[in-house]
């Protein structure tokens, strides 16, 4: 492996253990980054040492002590930085404990969510400042200050470097996946940015989502979250065109799906729906969603019967009405045009989904299918109107040509 | 490390809630606050008069300016504060977490104690 390759891999377990023995977050990255330019300059000639994990942890903490001692002389406070010296080995070893800390005190929910995201992505992820930026279209001054003032808070208000309590750590727990799925969907959604930015999202919550299933193997909700991330990904080639136009999920090539990804979500899937609670947690059914869909060979051989009964499902543990929304859809899918078509219009009455341009395309899907071809042009216009995203755009200008003419 | 809990309530609707049952939230409040001290938790605390009684102090163009009222005019207001040690913050939060204030509807602002100068 390159050496910055290594950096990249490696750079949360290293990250999290110097936080845990140095206790603050700047030294450790400080230290760190000596450690890294060190080991640029060595490496390529000399080799990388038997375990480059264990030395880049020893190197960058001694790094940070001499820091800590010059800054020592300054103000006079030599005592304190004496017991960083005498540390065992043992101690200095990486346990995974570490991560697990340090993505708890990324993801504490006294800290704001774009806080939490970028601490997660630069702390954990190895991801520059600048990646960062680029990736959620803020300027890198911007995203930098965000990062220390988060650090900042971690340090002022004193947020424990701690793997929550039994009592809170479901809680917290949810909080971490709600920000490694906006990671997965910051990446997924592909609304804007350069494509491989969102690439790297994508790849960096999937990783994050199998660190909580390593760390944490007796939480079903965790292997339901990367069930989900997998399965979105599997189908990543194929959602857009050459141009860039989206196609939808019946048009896809599903020979180009990744299998790897399917087989190990599916996988998943199966063993959050056994090891989870009555009933099965949100990202465990949308993932066994997910995974009805991938395992259909064909558009038409989609098992809708099934895919209805889990969004009812969901729709109890995670009732909202765009959850509702896609069992409307499964439920016309399923055989019961009419039906569905009820639900989408008794959804659009009650007017919480106004300004939400995927029920104007969802009523516009059902009235073509029914063969109802005005109405559906104009549920098109309707969507048209509300629709942000450029591809989205492009995809229902189409749709609305083919019915109009 | 010493956090200060800044308890913030809407004073309307505070103030439209029957006196009996604002007794019995305060009563039980007092008695969450002797908990603690027992505890070696609470290090002091009081309610505040509501925000009609505010008076402002800042400085502008080298002159002391008084104004009447809070400093912000906000929907919610400042309405007390407690004192407490706390390990750390999520010490101090599962502590703000149990106040019986919070189901009068009361939010609470948990601010660490900084000490020294300011850096």
């Amino acid at each position: 492996m390159r050496t910055e390759e290594i950096f990249r891999a490696e750079h949360g377990r290293i990250l999290a253990t110097l936080i845990r023995l140095l206790g603050d977050f700047d030294v450790a990255e400080e230290g760190l980054q000596e450690a890294f330019a060190t080991a640029l300059a060595r490496w390529p000639e000399a080799g990388p040492p038997a375990n480059p994990v264990a030395w880049l942890v020893s190197t960058a903490r001694h790094k940070a002590i001499d820091q800590l001692r010059r800054r020592a002389r300054l103000a006079q406070k030599q005592d304190e930085i004496a017991r960083h010296i005498e540390l065992s080995a043992e101690e200095e070893a990486p346990v995974p404990e570490d991560r697990l800390r340090l993505i708890f005190t990324c993801c504490h929910p006294a800290l704001a969510t774009e806080a939490q995201v970028a601490l997660t992505l630069r702390t954990l992820g190895g991801l520059s400042t600048e990646e960062i930026a680029r990736a959620f279209l803020v300027p890198a001054p911007t995203m930098a200050q965000r990062i220390v003032r988060a650090k900042a808070k971690i340090r002022d208000a004193r947020i424990p470097y701690q793997v929550p309590p039994d009592d809170a750590l479901a809680e917290r727990l949810e909080a971490v996946m709600v920000v490694v799925y906006l990671v997965f969907n910051e990446g997924y959604a592909a609304s804007f940015g350069e494509r491989l930015v969102r690439h790297e999202l994508c790849a960096q919550a999937i990783r994050l989502g199998r660190l909580l299933v390593e760390l944490l193997p007796a939480h079903a909700e965790s292997k339901g979250l990367l069930a989900l991330m997998l399965l979105h990904d599997s189908r990543r080639a194929t959602r857009l065109d050459g141009a860039g136009d989206i196609v939808l999920l019946e048009d896809q090539d599903r020979v180009r799906w990744d299998r790897v990804e399917i087989d190990e979500g599916a996988a998943l899937v199966e063993d959050a729906l056994r090891g989870a609670g009555r009933p099965p947690g949100p990202y465990a059914l949308q993932a066994a969603i997910a995974a009805v869909h991938a395992q259909a060979s064909t558009a038409a051989a989609t098992d809708w019967r099934q895919i209805a009964a889990l969004y009812g499902m969901l729709a109890r543990v995670h009732p909202t009405p765009v959850v509702e929304l896609n069992r409307a859809v499964a439920v016309a899918m399923s055989g019961g045009l009419e039906r569905g078509l009820a639900l989408v219009d008794g959804l659009d009455q009650r007017g919480e989904l106004a300004g939400y341009h995927l029920l104007p395309v969802a009523r516009a899907e059902l009235l073509r299918r029914l063969g109802r071809h005005a109405e559906a042009a104009d549920s098109y216009r309707r969507a048209l109107a509300l629709v942000s995203n450029e591809a989205e755009r492009r995809h229902l200008g189409k749709r609305l040509r083919e019915i109009a003419s | 490390m010493r956090y200060v809990l800044l308890i913030y309530k809407d004073e309307t609707l505070w103030g439209e809630m029957p006196t009996k049952e604002k007794v019995a939230i305060f009563e039980e409040a007092v008695e969450f606050s002797e908990d603690l001290r027992k505890r070696g938790v609470y290090l002091g605390g009081d309610p505040l008069h509501t925000t009609n009684t505010a008076t402002t102090v800042r400085m502008k163009n080298g002159q002391t300016l008084i104004t009447d009222g809070p400093f912000a005019e906000t929907k919610e207001q400042l309405g007390g504060y407690s004192l407490i040690e706390a390990e750390n913050l999520d010490e101090a939060i599962a502590i703000a977490s149990r106040n019986p204030l919070l189901r009068g509807g009361l939010s609470i602002e948990v601010r660490p104690i900084r000490v020294g100068p300011p850096q």
